[in-house]
């Protein structure tokens, strides 16, 4: 098979595995398992057949115009460069893992075959995306996705939080996606087409006319797809959702379409030195205030929540200082370690009975009873706050030497205030998310206290995907040496200043939150424990949903967040009060036009409709009055009008005569 | 003779035949009322016909056959009338109203009723 | 028929202030016509109408022969006053009529009934008398209606319809016969 039909296949074989899974979902459950993992393992390996094949260097370009459009030719096409092929081979090894992951995760949940099919669906949405060269197309795999989250982000929709999640979720992406859209069609527009290598060649030769508005509308949908400040609110609340549809959308995939989208058409962007100097601001924004975010959430998923968004604002950060590779390198290193994060969690809420890390940090022995999870989510964890030689250190490192570069004016076209703002608010970031990370490993599994009740062994398929996902966290990093030529060809290798510098921000922030926690624990009185979910051999997806329920815990004096973050905890747990702003701005006044409409449609189209209705029962009411049964009144009105006719037709005849 | 005078009397009778048909209660009534009406076409026959001097004489042909007509209407309709009396017990014609709209409630209490 | 034609030949007729014998005659016998068919259809008695009937149907029959149809004017006497009217007055006693006056001979409709018959009237008068205004018939020469004539018309050129008739009539007989007849107790038709 050619490299094309190879890749063609990548993304058809999940979408027809959905749509299988989908057919067949209710009378054959037999089928539903090998129909959800096996295709997308088998897309996982043609990616990684054509990322072989394409060897990194040499783009792929195929397409076919099915149909005239118009001024503007929609084509089905592929564009494969080395970033679509490494992102490709990650979307679809994290999907298989989530896949399998799901089999033992909802291994007794009525609804896993559309689950499953939903989430098959999903990878060849982010699979199309990656893949497509037009532009148009690469848009249906994006609103595929975000679909696809609303209905697997509200997978328990019994409870009123996956609920609001899943609508919040959808709608605050699609706030994003109305300006995408325009900005698809300005980009098109000025280029005369929505192929990318067509686009990308009239951005090299100076043809695109408003490059900032184009840019900015853009980066409105990324901002919503990628989580970034301030559409980034949807994340955390999406946490609702199962701990595998966590790993997949909101770590691996959905949230990497946006940095991958600019990443992808990255000299647009780079045409516009204010578009980039917004893209810093709001990364620089994204990164500090999340990581202080994370830093007080009591949720353990809303922590890794909130770190991806941090995470997310790195890359964006790589882009808006103009080196997509960097980027793409801590994409790919990130989506496996926070994969991992979001699986390990899973089982730990499975094993813990809860999700409250409050609630953990009163329970002894789960690292004990949950080695799998406890060993490699370490390893993650190591990896997120960025210590070598794990891969988060290389892939950060690669950013912050990116953002040094361009602070000292070394990359022409990018304002050196954006590389300064990244350099600091990346290396206070560092800082921060050491802290999180070594808060949440302490709370989590060094707790003291009653042991959490037993929910049974998690099944092999739950364990064996973490220690997959722990490769590449451990040893990813070491893809700096080659991964370049696959890249841009910029060095992805970490210097002595950012590796010293960052390095030592992340002892100094872990060694800080070590102590403030061995004093506080020190000096904390043995609090009652708090609830967990009890039951025995219960599936891990239906504990999680039923740990939704679970009432957090007070206020925790023996938490090291509060105690670092001071007066800042209040509204950093809150997600600094942006939702009550969005409440206040934006929930309210529609709420109010609503019930405007409302009542204009209640009581004054309904008038017309009601007095519509009684006009005509009246007119009834009197049509009735003549049917009185007596035939000499029907003859003598029937008379009455023949004599009125043939007295008009005489008197019309003799007016026509005389005239 | 003018045809005036006979077009004009074949017209008057036949309104007050009208009449008749239309305000008249008794059945029977209302038969001979149209009985008038029909006289008033078959006087207007006559008079055209002779007026026309049809070769056919069209005019008064057709006044034997409605004679006829009308003599098989009114046995047909006299027995009709006979019928309607004795089912009813009257042979008013306001009184046979059972096509008419129904009061509300009427059909529940037939219903009761039967 | 040329009505053109017609009304120039009788443009010169003779006006309606100069009435001839025969004239005289007909209004005279229309006028007990018309005034017979009006109180019998007001009088407030039953037998009463049917028998002011029989004078205005005989008064028609009297029009018949000054407009020259003997024939028909015979069938009029005898079909009409001898037999229709004989049926109504059947009728009337076999529906136990009341004799003398009944005050509710006429029913409500009777003012929407004497509109629509005026103003049917007003309408039919006025388009005749405009229309036939100075149309004049010739009542000289052979007369249009003896029997022969009819007889002889009747049988050459209308037996079909004669013929159909009678079938009409003899289904009427038979229907007469069916709605009239009393059923035997206990069945209900």
């Amino acid at each position: 098979m050619t490299t094309t039909t190879l890749a063609v296949l990548v993304p058809l074989l999940p979408f027809l595995g959905a749509a299988a899974g989908l057919a067949v979902g209710r009378t054959a459950p037999g089928f539903v398992r090998p129909l959800a993992v096996l295709p997308t393992l088998a897309a996982a390996v043609l990616a990684v057949l054509v990322a072989v094949r394409q060897g990194g260097n040499t783009v792929i370009e195929a397409s076919t115009e099915l149909t005239p459009t118009g001024s503007v030719p929609l084509t089905l096409g592929l564009h494969i460069d080395g970033f679509a092929a490494l992102v490709a081979v990650l979307v679809g090894v994290v999907a298989s893992c989530v896949q399998i992951y799901s089999t033992g995760y909802l291994r007794d949940d009525p609804r896993y075959p559309s689950y499953a099919a939903l989430v098959s669906l999903f990878t060849a949405a982010m699979l199309l995306v990656v893949y497509s060269g037009d532009l148009m197309v690469l848009l249906v795999g994006w609103e595929i996705m975000g679909i696809c989250s609303y209905f697997l982000v509200g997978h328990h929709w019994e409870t009123p939080e996956a609920r609001s999640a899943s609508l919040k979720a959808f709608l605050v992406t699609k706030l994003g996606d109305v300006p995408f859209l325009f900005g698809l069609f300005a980009l098109a527009a000025d280029a005369g087409t929505f192929r990318i290598d067509g686009i990308l060649a009239t951005v090299a030769s100076g043809g695109l006319d408003h490059p900032t508005v184009v840019a900015l509308l853009l980066l409105a949908g990324v901002a919503g797809k990628s989580a970034q400040f301030p559409l980034h609110t949807w994340l955390p609340d999406a946490m609702a959702g199962p701990t595998p549809v966590s790993a997949l959308i909101h770590a691996a995939t959905m949230v990497a379409a946006g940095i991958y989208f600019v990443a992808r058409l990255l000299p647009v962007f780079a045409a516009s030195a204010a578009a980039l100097t917004v893209l810093a601001v709001t990364a620089a924004v994204t990164m500090v205030g999340s990581a202080l975010a994370a830093l007080a959430q009591d949720d353990i998923k809303r922590v890794l929540a909130y770190s991806t968004i941090g995470q997310l604002g790195y890359m964006a950060g790589a882009l808006a200082v103009g080196d997509r590779g960097a980027a793409l390198f801590h994409l790919l290193s990130h989506a496996a370690f926070k994969a991992l994060l979001f699986l390990a969690a899973g089982a730990v809420i499975h094993a813990a009975g809860t999700n409250s890390l409050t609630a953990m940090s009163r329970t002894g022995g789960l690292a004990k009873r949950i080695p799998d999870a406890y060993w490699t989510m370490t390893v993650a964890l190591l990896a997120l706050a960025a210590i070598p030689p794990f891969a988060g250190f290389f892939s950060k490192e690669a950013v912050l030497v990116a953002a040094e570069h361009t602070a000292l004016g070394d990359r022409p076209g990018v304002p050196a205030g954006a590389g300064w703002t990244v350099l600091a608010a990346g290396l206070l970031t560092a800082l921060l998310t050491a802290a999180y990370a070594l808060r949440l490993w302490l709370r989590a599994f060094r707790g003291r206290g009653a042991e959490a009740p037993d929910h049974g062994r998690q099944p092999i398929a739950m364990t064996s995907v973490l220690w997959v996902l722990a490769v590449p966290s451990l040893g990813f990093g070491l893809g700096a040496f080659v991964l370049d030529d696959w890249f841009d060809g910029e060095p992805l290798t970490p210097t002595l200043t950012t590796a010293v510098l960052g390095t030592g921000l992340a002892v100094a922030g872990g060694a800080v939150t070590y102590a403030v926690w061995r004093t506080l624990a020190a000096r904390a009185v043995p609090a009652a424990p708090a609830p967990h979910v009890a039951h025995p051999d219960a599936d891990a997806g239906l504990v999680e949903a039923e740990a939704l329920h679970l009432p957090h815990p007070a206020e925790d004096p023996a938490d090291p967040g509060r105690a670092l973050l001071g007066p800042l905890h209040g509204p950093a747990a809150d997600g600094f009060r942006l939702d009550a702003l969005y409440a206040r701005a934006f929930v309210r006044p529609v709420l109010a036009a609503a019930s405007l409409v409302r009542f204009l449609d209640r009581e004054v189209v309904d008038t017309y409709v009601r007095g519509a209705a009684g006009t005509a029962k009246g007119l009834g009411w009197l049509v009735r009055r003549a049917q009185t049964g007596n035939v000499q009144t029907y003859l003598s009105a029937l008379l009455a009008g023949s004599v009125v006719l043939a007295i008009a037709a005489v008197a019309l005849a003799n007016a026509f005569a005389g005239a | 003779m003018h045809l005036a005078y006979p077009a004009v009397l074949a017209a008057l009778l036949f309104c007050v035949g009208l009449y008749g048909v239309l305000a008249r209660r008794n059945a029977i009534l209302v038969l001979m009322s149209l009985e008038l009406m029909l006289n008033a076409v078959n006087l207007n026959l006559v008079a055209f016909d002779v007026w026309l001097r049809d070769a056919l004489h069209a005019g008064q042909a057709l006044t034997l056959f409605t004679i006829a007509v009308a003599a098989a209407e009114i046995g047909i309709g006299l027995a009709i009338v006979l019928m309607v009396y004795r089912n009813r017990g009257t042979a008013d014609v306001d009184r046979l109203r059972d096509t008419a709209e129904a009061p509300r409630g009427t059909d529940e209490k037939a219903e009761a009723a039967a | 028929m040329n009505l053109a034609a017609q009304a120039a030949q009788t443009a010169q007729s003779p006006g309606f202030l100069s009435p001839s014998g025969v004239e005289v005659a007909f209004l005279l016998v229309g006028l007990v016509t018309l005034g017979a068919a009006v109180v019998s259809v007001t009088t407030k008695q039953l037998v009463h109408a049917a028998l002011w009937l029989v004078v205005a149907l005989g008064g028609l029959a009297v029009e018949y022969l000054l407009l020259t149809a003997e024939f028909i004017a015979w069938v009029q006497v005898l079909i009409y006053v001898g037999s229709v009217v004989v049926l109504l007055l059947f009728g009337l006693m076999l529906t136990k009529a009341p004799i003398g006056r009944s005050p509710d001979a006429d029913s409500a409709n009777r003012p929407v009934a004497l509109a629509v018959a005026t103003a049917a009237a007003a309408a039919l008068v006025w388009v005749v008398a405009d229309a036939f205004r100075t149309t004049w018939i010739e009542l000289d020469g052979p007369a249009r209606g003896t029997t022969g004539v009819t007889g002889e018309i009747l049988f050459r050129h209308w037996v079909l319809p004669f013929e159909a008739l009678s079938v009409l009539l003899l289904a009427a007989l038979v229907g007469a016969i069916v709605l009239s007849r009393k059923k035997p107790e206990g069945e209900r038709d």
